[in-house]
């Protein structure tokens, strides 16, 4: 299995709010809002941390859930959030991988 | 001997000084500089009680008129270069430099124009400080200030025109929206909607934001915050497709929503709806 890593997009702006994590493209204005899992491993996606060792730490050590149904399930929400513009995958770590700031008011 | 000297002649404007008139919303005096009279006089007509001739203007819009003519009827454009933005529609086209606040309009002598163009400059200002212009009325009641905010039809002029007469107020269409310290303050505009009533030009500390629904009885609901954000961000204005505005504009909503106490308005149509805003 090749590793994926992933990095949250530089053009979208997050806040949490209520729980919630909102997400909003600058490119289209589309808001987001993410579920607990996805947004554990949206806070998570720093361009150097695999996406296993995401799986692993973030939502295998904090829900009852077998590693390699949490992984198939990452990864296709992580090809969703691709597809949307808010994250970007390589089969590389990102060097200068960075996020927006995520602020709970 | 004593020689006669009119007075005048020392306050004559020098030549090379600007004609214009200063028009001052949500408290951001623009200078708009135009050599036509009749087109300074529909400006100090159709902006009365928010020219102020005594304020150091924030901004200045040089306005260059050409012949009216037929326009094609499409959306505006609104695009940035460094600094500053472009702003185009059938009937005008503007540049205004947010950092030097200094900007032209080339349009027809017509007022619509004029007020698009200001809607988008304040607009754009307001962004920068987290601030926004917001489809909504808006009124102050008891020293504060309510804002209802709503897409065409939701009610926003039923509700202004079932104002108390101790009610002022500020917009029937487009309210002014301003952080003010640790809150937020409501503005009124000369931007008017149906009633073709422009608002009272004073401001208050804001109280609450509404979002109107017409239903059977008069009731407030609370709004969560992730929806509010939502229903605020289709109700503010903001017409460019930048990503530092957008992120801003988000921003500015999340903030609002976390200090100001945003709610559903469902209300009949009938003076008791105002019996809830106190």
């Amino acid at each position: 299995m090749s590793e994926k890593y992933i990095s949250r997009s530089k053009s979208v702006a997050a806040r949490t709010l209520g729980g919630e994590m909102m997400i909003m493209s600058a490119k289209d204005s589309t808001l987001f809002s993410l579920s607990e899992v996805a947004t554990l491993i949206w806070e998570a996606a720093d361009g150097h941390t695999p996406l296993s060792e995401i799986v692993e730490r973030r939502i295998c050590a904090e829900f009852d859930v077998r590693s390699d149904v949490a992984y198939r399930d990452a990864e296709q929400l992580v090809e969703e959030l691709a597809t949307r513009g808010i994250l970007s995958i390589s089969s590389r770590p990102v060097p200068d991988a960075q996020g927006p700031a995520v602020e709970a008011p | 001997m004593s020689a006669s000297i009119s007075a005048s002649r020392f306050f004559r404007p020098a030549p090379d000084e600007p004609s214009g008139t200063t028009v001052e919303i949500g408290g951001i005096p623009i200078f708009l500089q135009t050599d036509d009279v009749d087109f300074r006089a529909m400006i100090e007509q159709r902006y009365a009680g928010f020219v102020n001739s005594a304020s150091t203007p924030a901004g200045q819009l040089e306005i260059l008129l050409h012949p009216p003519k037929q326009h094609p009827v499409e959306d505006v454009r609104v695009s940035r270069s460094g600094p500053v933005w472009r702003i185009e529609r059938g009937d005008f086209r503007a540049e205004f430099d947010l950092r030097s606040r200094r900007g032209w309009v080339h349009q027809s002598p017509n007022p619509y124009s004029l007020d698009a163009v200001l809607r988008i400059i304040h607009s754009l200002v307001l962004a920068e400080e987290g601030s926004f212009l917001v489809h909504a009325a808006s009124g102050v009641r008891h020293g504060r200030a309510f804002v209802f905010a709503g897409v065409s039809g939701a009610g926003k002029t039923t509700m202004s025109r079932l104002a108390p007469p101790d009610a002022t107020l500020l917009t029937d269409e487009i309210s002014y929206v301003r952080r003010s310290g640790c809150g937020y303050c409501a503005y009124g505009t000369p931007f008017a909607g149906e009633l073709a009533r422009v608002g009272a030009n004073l401001k208050a500390p804001l109280a609450a934001l509404y979002f109107l629904e017409k239903g059977p009885d008069n009731r407030i609901e609370p709004a969560s915050g992730p929806y509010a954000v939502r229903a605020l961000l289709r109700n503010i204005l903001f017409f460019a497709h930048d990503s530092d505005l957008v992120a801003r504009v988000f921003e500015g909503a999340v903030e609002f929503v976390s200090r100001v106490p945003v709610a559903q308005f469902v209300f009949a149509p009938n003076e008791r709806a105002w019996e809830l805003v106190q």
